[in-house]
């Protein structure tokens, strides 16, 4: 284990350092201590290392992270796992605005809650947060999956195209085309895992499926000349 | 008498309104019958107060020139200077703007590199991501961070020599980018992530900042990402270039790009290119007022775009305080977009040489603005990169023979001081004295 102390070291040592672990390091394992709210904290690793920040982040924690685990011991400003491509990121407390933003791939489970904007625009990230997500989460969300166990805010995944959304507790309101859908064994069994992979020991049967009505799709144009 | 007789009274002769023309009766006709707004190409296409109402005035008693195209008159330009640890270093200071493959073909992208490679410029990816056709024929990419993030991901960021974060353009202040289901072909879908064959509307704000506050956070993570290397713009529309300009040096913009509404778009609704944001002369002399009241004029470099078409186009630019423009039109249309070769196809589409702005429809007879295999292999990108190169020298040439004119030894020389306005308009937005005065609207001190 390797610690960096932030506010000794400062935010460029601490990703140039953890920029610096190639594919193959030995250095698996790094504790961050005095994270204080700074943003763009481990951001554009590209390892398979664990991170652990003891303590909460400012904005764009982790963001576009490939292959490392970050795990955040506290809550995470904006944009926490924005653009992910892979690995995973974990959040003991909450999130705020645009987690796991436009995430491309790999797994962001927010043991709290998460703001607003949760997972918009999200394109293939597994999104999985114990709590409440705040309004317009899942906004244009592209494909991959967002789990919330508790409830979800205002216009749930307006203007959605492919992603996948299950909530377990209330919808205020769906946004623009998204609509309330056919669980099916499938995506049972899809979202089985993603439970699992996201810690939570919530009953995929106790979730409805939201997804796209696809009639934003095309242009409605009148056709009759 | 004998003529009433025989003719009736006499008859005014019909007569057309300007209010309702042709062109706006056929525009309510279009849109009684579809029930869509029209979507086209291009730039806005009504007369604008631009850089033909401005002319240099060459050396005289006072001024001394340099002689013709032997002195030497240096057209360099680097970008970057501000935080980046490596800035681009340009032979000329035109550049290529960004557009999206996916609007553009491959082929297309690749012939814009190879052009702009050759005359020693920068060439910039757009919505949709970087190609690997782009990269690997452009010596200076620029990757565009876009609201849609489409292909978005570190690797190209960190291929990139520069990254521009796009707030707006100046064809859509505050608009989003439109591909139709036409161009979304499999190679562009799966670049984006989406559907095949769907109408897609990228989004008009960023996802993940809403201000410039944060903006200088995002950049901040850029820039970790990146590890300090690389050069950072932003780009705005024409709209309030004054604090637009502030407020991008404020996020810790190295350069700023500033796209007025001439600006050229591969999809945007007709009354947005038409009605929304100001003319590129009515903004380059606001954002340097900006970069010099916070002393950052030459050390934040601006980039103008919008309607640029010659050397003159340029050197106007760079006399009004730019640092070097950007083109994208005009990079088209030598690449050989409208080119009257086509015509006989131009006409099949119910259009002609010169006015086909219907990019969005994918089947551009040029082969350019289209996914259509049939269509692209009409373009040849080796033909294309000769051809660019050749017109980016030209205009090189051009801005030259004009700042030796004017007794500059280096484009950036060249100075408002240089300038005559033609119409009281010009004079105004340009803050440049009419022809045969001392004087522009607004002029400080003079009461008006
Ligand atoms: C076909 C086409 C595609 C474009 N795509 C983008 C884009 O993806 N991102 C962007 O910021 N601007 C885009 N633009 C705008 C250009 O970057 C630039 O601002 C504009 O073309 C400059 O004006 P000009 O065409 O008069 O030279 C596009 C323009 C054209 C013509």
């Amino acid at each position: 284990m390797q610690t960096i102390d932030l506010e000794a070291q400062g935010l460029r040592h601490l990703n140039a350092t953890l920029h610096a672990q190639a594919q193959e390091t030995n250095q698996t394992s790094w504790e961050i201590v005095n994270p204080r709210g700074s943003h763009a904290i481990a951001c554009g690793l590209d390892a398979p290392i664990e991170v652990a920040v003891k303590g909460s982040t400012g904005y764009y924690c982790a963001g576009m992270n490939k292959q490392a685990t970050v795990h955040v011991q506290g809550s995470a400003g904006p944009g926490v796992a924005e653009n992910m491509m892979s690995g995973t990121v974990i959040i003991d407390g909450d999130a705020s605005q645009y987690a796991g933003a436009t995430g491309h791939g790999g797994t962001l489970v927010v043991k709290g809650n998460a703001s607003s904007r949760c997972g918009i625009s999200m394109k293939g990230i597994d999104i999985v947060v114990h709590g409440n997500v705040g309004h317009m989460s899942a906004f244009m969300a592209q494909s991959g999956n967002l789990v919330v166990c508790g409830n979800a805010g205002d216009a749930l995944g307006d203007s959605i195209y492919e992603a996948r959304l299950f909530v377990r507790g209330s919808v205020k309101s769906l946004g623009a085309d998204c609509i309330e859908k056919e669980m099916r064994p499938e995506h049972l069994e899809i979202l089985a895992d993603l439970l699992e992979r996201g810690g939570s020991d919530a009953k995929p049967e106790e979730f409805k499926r939201y997804g796209s009505a696809r009639k934003l799709y095309n242009f409605n144009i009148d056709n009759a000349y | 008498m004998k003529d009433i007789t025989e003719n009736g009274p006499p008859r005014t002769t019909p007569i057309q309104s300007a209010t309702f023309s042709q062109n706006v009766n056929a525009e309510i006709r279009r849109a009684a019958a579809t029930g869509i707004y029209d979507i086209r190409g291009g730039g806005a296409k009504r007369k604008l107060p631009h850089f033909d109402d401005l002319l240099f005035l060459g050396a005289s008693m006072s001024r001394y020139p340099l002689e013709g195209y032997r002195e030497k008159c240096e057209t360099s330009v680097t970008l970057g200077t501000r935080f980046a640890a490596k800035p681009i270093q340009l032979d000329i200071p035109i550049t290529i703007a960004g557009m999206s493959f996916g609007a553009l073909s491959g082929p297309a992208k690749e012939a814009l590199g190879r052009g702009a490679t050759l005359a020693g410029t920068s060439t910039t990816t757009g919505d949709g991501g970087m190609t690997q056709e782009e990269r690997g024929h452009s010596n200076k990419l620029v990757y565009q961070y876009l609201p849609s993030r489409y292909g978005m991901n570190p690797d190209d960021l960190r291929r990139a020599d520069a990254i521009e974060v796009v707030v707006g353009q100046g064809a859509k202040p505050g608009g989003g980018g439109m591909l139709l289901g036409q161009k979304i072909s499999d190679r562009v879908a799966e670049m984006r992530n989406l559907p095949k064959g769907i109408d897609q509307r990228s989004a008009c704000r960023h996802p993940d900042w809403t201000g410039p506050d944060d903006l200088e956070i995002k950049i901040l993570e850029l820039r970790e990402i990146t590890s300090w290397k690389v050069p950072i713009y932003i780009k705005v529309g024409g709209a309030r270039p004054y604090f637009d300009t502030t407020l991008a040096v404020k996020a810790g913009a190295d350069v700023v790009v500033l796209d007025g509404m001439q600006g050229g778009t591969a999809a945007t609704q007709d009354v947005f290119i038409e009605h929304v944001g100001q003319p590129i002369l009515a903004c380059i002399r606001e954002a340097v007022r900006a970069l010099q009241d916070l002393g950052m004029h030459r050390e934040v470099q601006l980039i103008v775009s919008g309607g640029v078409r010659t050397g003159a186009d340029v050197a106007k630019c760079m006399a009004l305080g730019a640092d070097a423009v950007a083109i994208g039109t005009a990079a088209l249309i030598a690449l050989g977009d409208n080119d009257p070769r086509w015509e006989d196809d131009y006409q099949k589409l119910g259009t002609t040489a010169g006015a086909y702005d219907d990019w969005h429809e994918g089947q551009d007879p040029a082969g350019i603005t289209t996914q259509d295999p049939e269509l692209m292999a009409r373009f040849d990108p080796i033909e294309g990169g000769r051809r660019l190169n050749n017109y980016l020298k030209v205009m090189a040439l051009e801005a030259q023979t004009i700042a030796r004119a004017c007794g500059k030894n280096h484009l950036h020389n060249l100075e408002p001081e240089d300038l005559c306005a033609l119409t009281l308009e010009a004079a105004a937005m340009a803050k440049i004295p009419l022809a045969g005065t001392d004087w522009y609207p607004g002029k400080p001190g003079t009461g008006y």
